[in-house]
């Protein structure tokens, strides 16, 4: 709520000018970078017992930073629910937000919002105790559903159960821990979200192994970063650090094959770490910027695997996450 | 009509428009308006340029749209193909429903509580006591938390759900009976109760961690009957009351009035239905599925919030009951005792009418109080106006000038409107000094 005030506030008494202030100016004038995230998703963004986060979303706003300070940890981290992650990015409390958001056209038309890019391509399904002996998400008529409110979850639900002429009862919760902790005291059937909020939402449930992710997936939730409308160079910046990090990963650079790289003769490689050209000088940035991101935070595939990939708690396949050149649709475009 | 010159016969000497004090006055607050309006004038345009700067959606037209959520509860038809709008009126009459409903239970339980603290039943007194203080020191979104998670969220699945009837409590005596086959005696009673059991069928009221599912009736021919024979009781009862009014003015002589109203408006409907041959059937709720399939179905969201609403604010009143009571001098009850009146005749006609000039104000802020308060239904999922439309509606069309805009503007009326409700009853029921 004191964020849409907030944005109220900055609507009536921002000049026109200040809308579209510059971004990279201002994080660099605080030093800080204040990037948006989850309130705790395990995998994607969640803080431990010493306050540091971590997770995929979490590891794209130290990129960032490690680009522009050479230092992944001056970043800010804001715990958002859904239901006030726009606001907070619309009113200019958060630089960037990094908290697993659907890219759908009328949050980039009408909220006055940019997504820059994917970085992790998601769908929508369903959890249900094992109890039920339920199979399928067909099987689910008359069920009784909860899910988070301001989600494009909410209506993928409508629309799936409308389109199978199924009944549901659907209660909706303004945060994600409201919503398991009433599916886990048995006030719905089942719990949708996007799948992979639901092998990190699973980690929280008080008996993991009663409970069942269903094999439908009825959506298509393509999730990455959000920035404002009115400032291209933000844009591009937000943008190309998450194609650094996956051009990284197609050309063999990690973090431990780094100073090899930079010693390279391959002119791509060149490029990628500043040894040739000034790509990270048109973007606003230094010539090493993309080098400074592999050192620091490392490339996509290394991301993926350390937060959500079978190597950690989660343990979710690359499936679609997997490069283009590797059986997924991850495609990043050249540095050049 | 006197003449001007007449009406004010010394003249002040005309000086000069500027040092009229009146009209400076009205000069400076003409100024001031000015200044306001422009100042919000500038806001609303700068908001505007600001939004289309960012190319933020601005306008009413989102209210055309289609929603494409679900809501759980909703007391007009609604589905997921209806717009905004429509979400707008199931929320504002959600909101209604629990404020309205709240503010019934919170008074009743306000007034007996307030009235049982000042009893001279020191049990009951003390009970009173305690409940005022334990409830009214607890954060509000705590009790209801409390109501949603601790208790209806205890309840069990729908497969198990606890039924309320004689039945299930039959059954129960019927096991008990059973005991007395160890002593050797046949088991007659236990048969019996059970027969009784069968005889009754299974229960119409179902408790379950979804909620609370009650018959649904159902009406058959003639059950329109039932309908005009209610109309005709209340029509003679209100016609009644005025007759034994005029008579009881006239010679004094009282009518046993709520005797005779309850008999009327219970009895006529009840012999009409008797005549018309039952017209009313209770359709007993059916387990099928997930959940049961048949019959009226409360939400725990609505009885948690409902809940702690009620006894919440009761807290509240039951202290304000209590203050206004005991602002009624002694004297008054001591007279009225003098008069012959008995003591609940004393306190009905004598000490609460009175009280009730000090009650009313304060009284008013809670019920003010408890529509605001329902807000809170946000952190349980009910969905009310807050939710729904400053909710989810706002996330999804962004448009949060707008619908801020209609949402405070919405609670403003609903408050000005208890307000001028309670204002008119307390002017009525003012000390009219004659």
């Amino acid at each position: 709520m004191q964020r849409v005030v907030l944005l109220l506030a900055a609507a009536l008494l921002m000049t026109a000018q200040s809308a579209s202030a510059q971004t990279l100016k201002t994080v660099k004038e605080r030093g800080t970078l204040i990037c948006g995230v989850s309130q705790g998703l395990p995998g994607f963004s969640n803080p431990d017992d010493k306050g540091n986060w971590t997770g995929l979303d979490v590891d794209l706003c130290r990129a960032i930073a490690a680009a522009i300070f050479n230092d992944p940890s001056k970043v800010k981290f804001t715990g958002l629910s859904a239901k006030d992650r726009f606001t907070a990015l619309q009113s200019g409390e958060i630089d960037v937000l990094s908290r697993n958001s659907t890219w759908t056209l009328s949050r980039d038309s009408s909220l006055g919002l940019n997504f820059a890019g994917v970085n992790y391509y998601d769908g929508q399904g369903f959890m249900v105790r094992k109890a039920l002996k339920v199979n399928s998400a067909l099987e689910l008529n008359g069920a009784s559903v909860c899910t988070q409110t301001g989600t494009t979850t909410e209506l993928n639900l409508a629309d799936y159960f409308r389109a199978h002429k199924m009944k549901y009862e659907v209660t909706a919760f303004a945060t994600a821990d409201e919503t398991v902790k009433a599916y886990d005291s048995g006030r719905c059937d089942v719990f949708t979200t996007d799948v992979s909020q639901l092998y990190s939402e699973k980690l929280k449930l008080a008996n993991q192994n009663d409970h069942v992710i269903l094999p439908e997936i009825i959506s298509k939730e393509p999730l990455g970063p959000v920035v404002r409308h009115g400032d291209d160079q933000w844009f591009d910046i937000v943008k190309w650090t998450l194609f650094a990090m996956l051009n990284a990963e197609e050309l063999g650079i990690s973090k431990s094959t780094l100073d090899e790289a930079m010693k390279s003769e391959k002119p791509d490689v060149r490029r990628f770490v500043g040894t040739e050209g000034n790509y990270g000088e048109q973007l606003g940035l230094t010539k090493d910027w993309a080098a400074r991101i592999v050192r620091h935070v490392g490339n996509y595939g290394e991301s993926f695997e350390r937060n959500v990939g079978t190597g950690s708690r989660l343990g979710i396949a690359r499936g679609l996450n997997n490069l283009w050149n590797n059986g997924g649709i991850q495609y990043a475009p050249p540095i050049r | 009509m006197q003449p001007a010159s007449i009406q004010r016969p010394i003249s002040a000497p005309r000086a000069s428009l500027m040092r009229d004090p009146r009209l400076r006055g009205l000069f400076y607050q003409v100024v001031l308006l000015a200044i306001v309006v422009g100042v919000g004038v500038e806001f609303a345009l700068n908001a505007k340029a600001n939004l289309e700067a960012q190319r933020i959606a601005t306008g009413f037209g989102f209210l055309d749209n289609t929603a494409g959520f679900g809501v759980n509860q909703a007391l007009i038809p609604y589905q997921e193909s209806d717009s905004y709008g429509r979400v707008f009126l199931v929320g504002l009459l959600n909101t209604l429903l629990v404020a309205v409903l709240g503010i019934v239970f919170a008074t009743v339980l306000g007034f007996a509580v307030g009235i049982a603290r000042l009893s001279s039943n020191w049990l009951l007194a003390k009970l009173a006591g305690a409940y005022v203080e334990v409830i009214r020191n607890q954060p509000l979104l705590f009790q209801i938390l409390f109501w949603y998670l601790a208790v209806l969220g205890a309840m069990p699945p729908p497969r198990q759900s606890v039924g309320i009837g004689l039945q299930p409590i039959l059954l129960w005596l019927a096991d008990g009976a059973g005991a007395l086959r160890y002593l050797g005696l046949p088991n007659t009673i236990g048969d019996g109760l059970r027969f009784a059991a069968d005889w009754i069928g299974p229960p119409m009221i179902y408790l379950n961690n979804r909620g609370m599912v009650l018959p649904e009736p159902a009406l058959h021919a003639g059950a329109s009957v039932v309908g005009i024979a209610l109309i005709a009781a209340i029509v003679a009862t209100i016609a009644l009351r005025i007759w034994a009014r005029r008579r009881q003015t006239a010679t004094g002589r009282p009518f046993p009035m709520l005797a005779v109203g309850i008999a009327l408006i219970v009895g006529l409907p009840m012999l009409a239905a008797f005549v018309a041959g039952s017209p009313f059937a209770f359709e007993r709720p059916v387990l099928r599925g997930f959940n049961f399939s048949s019959g009226i179905r409360l939400i725990p969201e609505l009885v948690a919030l409902l809940i702690a609403l009620s006894t919440y604010t009761a807290a509240f009143i039951a202290e304000i009951v209590r203050a206004g009571i005991e602002a009624v001098a002694k004297g008054q009850t001591e007279a009225a005792q003098a008069l012959g009146l008995s003591r609940a005749q004393a306190l009905r006609f004598v000490v609460i009418p009175q009280a009730m000039r000090v009650i009313i104000p304060p009284l008013t802020s809670q019920y003010l109080n408890l529509t605001k308060n329902s807000s809170l239904a946000v952190g349980i999922g009910y969905p009310d106006l807050f939710a729904v439309f400053a909710g989810t509606t706002l996330n999804q069309t962004g448009q949060a000038i707008e619908i801020l805009g209609i949402t405070m503007a919405v609670y403003l009326v609903l408050s000005l409107a208890t307000s001028a409700a309670m204002n008119a009853y307390n002017a009525r029921i003012a000390l009219k000094e004659r």
